[in-house]
C-alpha cells in the first residue's frame, strides 16, 4: 500500500498500541500531524515540549506502556532534553520523536535545525536519525523495543522533513520477541545458599522491582522468609508501606529504621536498585561486613557503585521465583528485636509542622489507586517519609535526575494513562514555577489532575543545605515576591483554595475528589521546616545530623 | 597495566561518537583507538588500549556492551595476541639519504617518499619498536610524524564472531560510518 512517510509513523504508533501522544507542532514536524488529524490517537498539546516530555514519562510510569512525545526541529527537540534525561537516569521507557529539516539541509545551519541525535546520546538508550524512508517503519518498531526491553530508557526517533513526506510501499510488520534473560543457576543456589545462613538480613527494593512489574514476586520471598523490607526512593509502593515488614526509606532522608537496618545487616539483598550515592552515603562505609547479593536487569550495575559478592543479571520475576523456592525461614527473632529498638518511620518527625500536612493525605489515599506525583525538594523527601505508598506504580517521581517541574506535567500524563483514578501531584512553589504553565493543559483537556502547592516562598532544600553545609549563609533561597497560585490557576480556569492548617488540607482534597475536575490548592508552610532525618555530609547511612531543637 | 579492547560494531553514521562519547562521558581515558570495516561490511571492528586496572576495564566492557549497537566487546590477551601499528616518519635527510636508508632497515622500515630533501618512511610494529625507530631518526630532523592507532587480533582460532543482531535492523547505508 502506497503511503507517506508520516502516514507510517502513525500506523507503526497505532500499530505499537499508542493512544495518546503529547506534543508541540513546529514546521519540520507538520506532515505527522497533518497525518495524525486522521488518526484516533489522541494528541495533547502542551503548553511546552519539555511539558510534553514530563507527560509521556508519567505516562509510562502510571502505565507500564511506552509514552509517547513528539516535538519540531531546533529548538522543539532541545527542550525535550531534560524529560529525556529524566526519563534516562529513572529507566523509563519512552519514545521521542522530533521533526528534522530536510535531508538536503541537514549540515547547513539551516532554519531551526540542530543535531539532536548528538545533543541526546548521552541522555538516550539509543537514537536514530532516519535517512531512509524505507527505514522509517522499521526504526520507528526498534524505537518502541529497544524503549521497553531490558532495561527500559527513552529513545528519540529524529525524522527529516522530507522523508515524512516521501511516498513508499508500506506493509505492516512486528518485530520478532527477545528472549528473557535467565538468572544464572549457580549464582541463583549461592544468593539461597547466603539468605539461608543471614543472621541479619535486609531485603532493599528499587526502582527495578517496579519496572520488572515483580513486585509481588518481592512480595512473596520477603513474607516467606519474613525479612524486613527497605526501599530506595525509587522502589516505594514494590512493597506496601502497611506491611509490617516494611521499614521505611533509605538514604540520605531515609528513615531511622530503615538506614540503621541497612548498617547494620549481614545480608543485604538488594533488587533491582543501583546503589545510587544518595542511598549509600559515604561508599567506603557502606558494604562493611556485609554479603551483598545483587539482582539488576543490566549488568552494568553490578559492581558499578558498590562491589557485590554476588551478582545476579536477568529477569526480575524469574530470579525472585528461584530465591523464594530454594530458601528456607529460619529464626530471626533476635534481629526483628534489635530492629525494633530504633524509631519506626512513624515515630521519625512525623509531629513537625511539615509531615503533618503529607500524614493528613494518607486517610484521602489508603486503599485507593490513587497517584502521586512529585517535584523535588523538601515536599519530596516529606512525600517519602511520610506518605504510605501502598502499591506500585503510585508513587511518580524524578529520582535520579532530580528534576523540579516534573510532577504536574508528569500527573497530567499519568491521569490520561489511568482515567478511572486521580492524579494528584505534590510541589513546591519553585517547581511550580518551573512549569506550573501546564495548567493550560490540564485546563484545556479538563484533565482532573489534583495539583497540591507548598508554598513557603523559597527553595526549602537549598535553605536547608545552606544551614547544615554553609553555616546558615543563605543565597538564592528566599524567593521576595509572594506568588498566589490559586489566583494563577483561574487565569486558566481551574478552581483552587488556600489552605494552612492539615485538616483543611484534608478537607479541601476530599472536596477536590468529589468533582471530576482539575483542582489547586495552595498549603502555606513555614520556610523554617527541615526535612529530617538526615544523614551527615560524607557520613555512613545511620550517622545523622542533629538540628537544633525548635523552641 | 595496558588494556587492549576489541570491540565489534554495527557499522552505522554516529557509532564512532558513541563509543567514544562513552569513555569521555564516563571519565575513562583511551590512549588510541583504531577502527576500520571487518571481512563482513555490515560491522565494524574498533581497537581501543587503555590504561586501567581490572575492575575498571570490567565495567569498561559492560558499558560497551550496554551501547545496543555494539555487538561483541572483548579483552584481548596482551600475550596471545598479535598487535600492530604504524607511523609515518618525515625526516630532513639532506645528504645522509643512504645513512637513513639503512638504519631504517633495521626496523624493516622503508621509504615511501623520496622527494626535496626529505623522506618519508613507513614502519609497522608495536608501540616500542615504533618509539624506537623515532628516537633513531630524531637526531636527523623529523619535521612531521603520524602514528595510527594499535590494530589487534588475538592468535589462534578464536575469533570476535556475530552470528546475528539481538536485535533487526532496519536496512542500513554501509561504508559512511566513520
Amino acid at each position: 500500500m502506497q503511503m507517506t512517510g508520516a502516514e507510517i509513523m502513525v500506523k507503526v504508533l497505532a500499530e505499537e498500541g499508542v493512544t495518546t501522544v503529547f506534543g508541540y507542532p513546529g514546521g519540520a514536524i507538520l506532515p505527522f500531524y497533518d497525518a495524525l488529524r486522521e488518526s484516533k490517537i489522541e494528541h495533547i498539546l502542551t503548553a511546552h515540549e519539555q511539558g510534553a516530555a514530563h507527560a509521556a514519562d508519567g505516562f509510562a510510569r502510571a502505565s507500564g506502556k511506552v509514552g509517547v512525545c513528539i516535538a519540531t526541529s531546533g529548538p522543539g527537540a532541545t527542550n525535550l532534553v531534560t524529560g529525556l534525561a529524566t526519563a534516562f537516569l529513572d529507566s523509563t521507557p519512552v519514545v521521542a520523536i522530533t521533526g528534522q529539516v530536510q535531508r538536503a539541509l541537514i549540515g547547513h545551519d539551516a532554519f531551526q535545525e540542530v543535531d539532536i541525535t548528538g545533543i541526546t546520546m548521552p541522555i538516550t538508550k539509543h537514537n536514530f536519525l532516519v535517512k531512509k524512508p524505507e527505514n522509517l517503519a522499521q526504526t520507528l518498531r526498534l524505537a518502541f523495543q529497544l524503549a521497553k526491553e531490558g532495561r527500559p530508557g527513552p529513545v528519540l526517533v529524529d525524522v527529516p522533513r522530507d522523508v515524512q513526506t516521501a511516498v513508499l510501499e508500506y506493509t505492516p510488520d512486528r518485530l520478532r520477541d527477545l528472549p528473557p534473560v535467565l538468572p544464572d543457576k549457580d549464582r541463583v543456589a549461592a544468593a539461597v545458599a547466603a539468605i539461608n545462613k543471614a543472621q541479619r538480613p535486609v531485603m532493599l527494593v528499587g526502582g527495578g522491582v517496579i519496572n520488572a512489574d515483580a513486585e509481588y514476586d518481592a512480595m512473596h520471598l520477603c513474607e516467606k522468609l519474613h525479612i524486613p523490607v527497605v526501599s530506595t526512593l525509587m522502589g516505594l509502593g514494590a512493597i506496601s508501606a502497611y506491611r509490617s515488614l516494611f521499614l521505611g526509606m533509605t538514604g540520605l532522608h531515609g528513615h531511622e529504621r530503615a538506614n540503621n537496618a541497612v548498617k547494620e545487616a549481614d545480608l543485604i539483598l538488594a533488587v533491582g536498585r543501583r546503589f545510587n550515592d544518595r542511598v549509600t552515603g559515604e561508599r567506603s562505609r557502606y558494604s562493611a561486613n556485609k554479603t551483598i547479593i545483587h539482582l539488576d536487569i543490566d549488568p552494568a550495575e553490578l559492581d558499578k557503585n558498590i562491589d557485590s559478592s554476588i551478582g545476579i543479571t536477568g529477569n526480575m520475576n524469574m530470579t525472585l521465583n528461584l530465591l523464594e523456592k530454594g530458601s528456607v525461614p529460619h529464626d530471626l527473632s533476635a534481629w526483628w528485636e534489635r530492629i525494633a529498638s530504633w524509631p519506626s518511620m512513624d515515630d521519625d518527625f512525623g509531629d513537625e509542622e511539615a509531615p503533618c500536612f503529607f500524614k493528613a493525605l494518607n486517610p484521602v489515599i489508603k486503599g485507593k489507586d490513587y497517584i502521586i506525583t512529585t517535584d523535588v525538594g523538601q515536599h519530596q523527601m516529606w512525600a517519602a517519609q511520610h506518605l504510605k505508598i501502598e502499591f506500585a506504580r503510585q508513587l511518580i517521581t524524578s529520582g535520579g535526575l532530580g528534576t523540579m517541574g516534573f510532577g504536574l506535567p508528569a500527573a497530567m500524563g499519568a491521569q490520561l494513562a489511568r482515567p478511572e483514578s486521580r492524579a494528584i501531584s505534590l510541589s513546591g512553589d519553585g517547581g511550580f514555577k518551573m512549569t506550573g504553565s501546564e495548567l493550560f493543559t490540564i485546563a484545556s483537556n479538563k484533565i482532573p489532575v489534583i495539583a497540591i502547592v507548598f508554598n513557603n516562598s523559597g527553595l526549602g532544600m537549598i535553605r536547608q543545605l545552606q544551614t547544615v553545609q554553609f553555616n546558615k549563609r543563605f543565597t538564592a533561597c528566599e524567593m521576595p515576591g509572594y506568588v498566589d497560585f490559586v489566583k494563577y490557576a483561574e487565569a486558566f480556569g481551574i478552581k483552587g483554595e488556600h489552605v494552612a492548617t492539615p485538616e483543611e488540607l484534608s478537607a479541601a482534597l476530599d472536596k477536590a475528589m468529589a468533582v471530576r475536575e482539575p483542582y489547586l490548592i495552595e498549603v502555606a508552610i513555614n520556610p523554617k521546616n527541615m526535612v529530617q532525618p538526615m544523614v551527615a555530609p560524607g557520613l555512613g547511612i545511620g550517622d545523622f545530623v542533629k538540628f537544633e531543637p525548635k523552641k | 597495566m595496558e588494556q587492549i579492547l576489541s570491540i565489534v560494531v554495527r557499522n552505522q553514521p554516529g557509532v564512532l561518537m558513541r563509543v567514544a562519547g562513552m569513555f569521555s562521558r564516563r571519565g575513562y581515558n583511551l590512549d588510541s583507538l583504531a577502527v576500520g570495516t571487518t571481512q563482513n561490511p555490515e560491522f565494524s571492528r574498533m581497537t581501543v588500549t587503555m590504561e586501567a586496572d581490572e575492575p575498571t576495564v570490567v565495567q569498561v566492557c559492560k558499558q560497551l556492551a550496554k551501547l545496543v549497537e555494539v555487538e561483541k566487546v572483548k579483552v584481548l590477551p596482551p600475550r596471545s595476541s598479535a598487535t600492530r601499528s604504524m607511523v609515518l616518519v618525515k625526516v630532513r635527510a639532506g645528504s645522509k639519504r643512504m645513512e637513513l636508508i639503512q638504519l631504517a632497515e633495521v626496523f624493516r622500515a622503508h621509504a615511501v617518499d623520496v622527494t626535496g630533501e626529505s623522506l618519508i618512511f613507513v614502519a609497522t610494529g608495536d608501540e616500542g619498536k615504533l618509539k624506537a625507530f623515532v628516537d633513531v631518526m630524531r637526531p636527523y630532523g623529523v619535521t612531521e610524524m603520524v602514528q595510527t592507532g594499535l590494530v589487534a587480533l588475538e592468535r589462534g582460532d578464536a575469533a570476535l564472531a556475530v552470528e546475528e543482531s539481538r536485535f533487526q535492523w532496519p536496512d542500513t547505508e554501509q561504508a559512511i560510518t566513520i
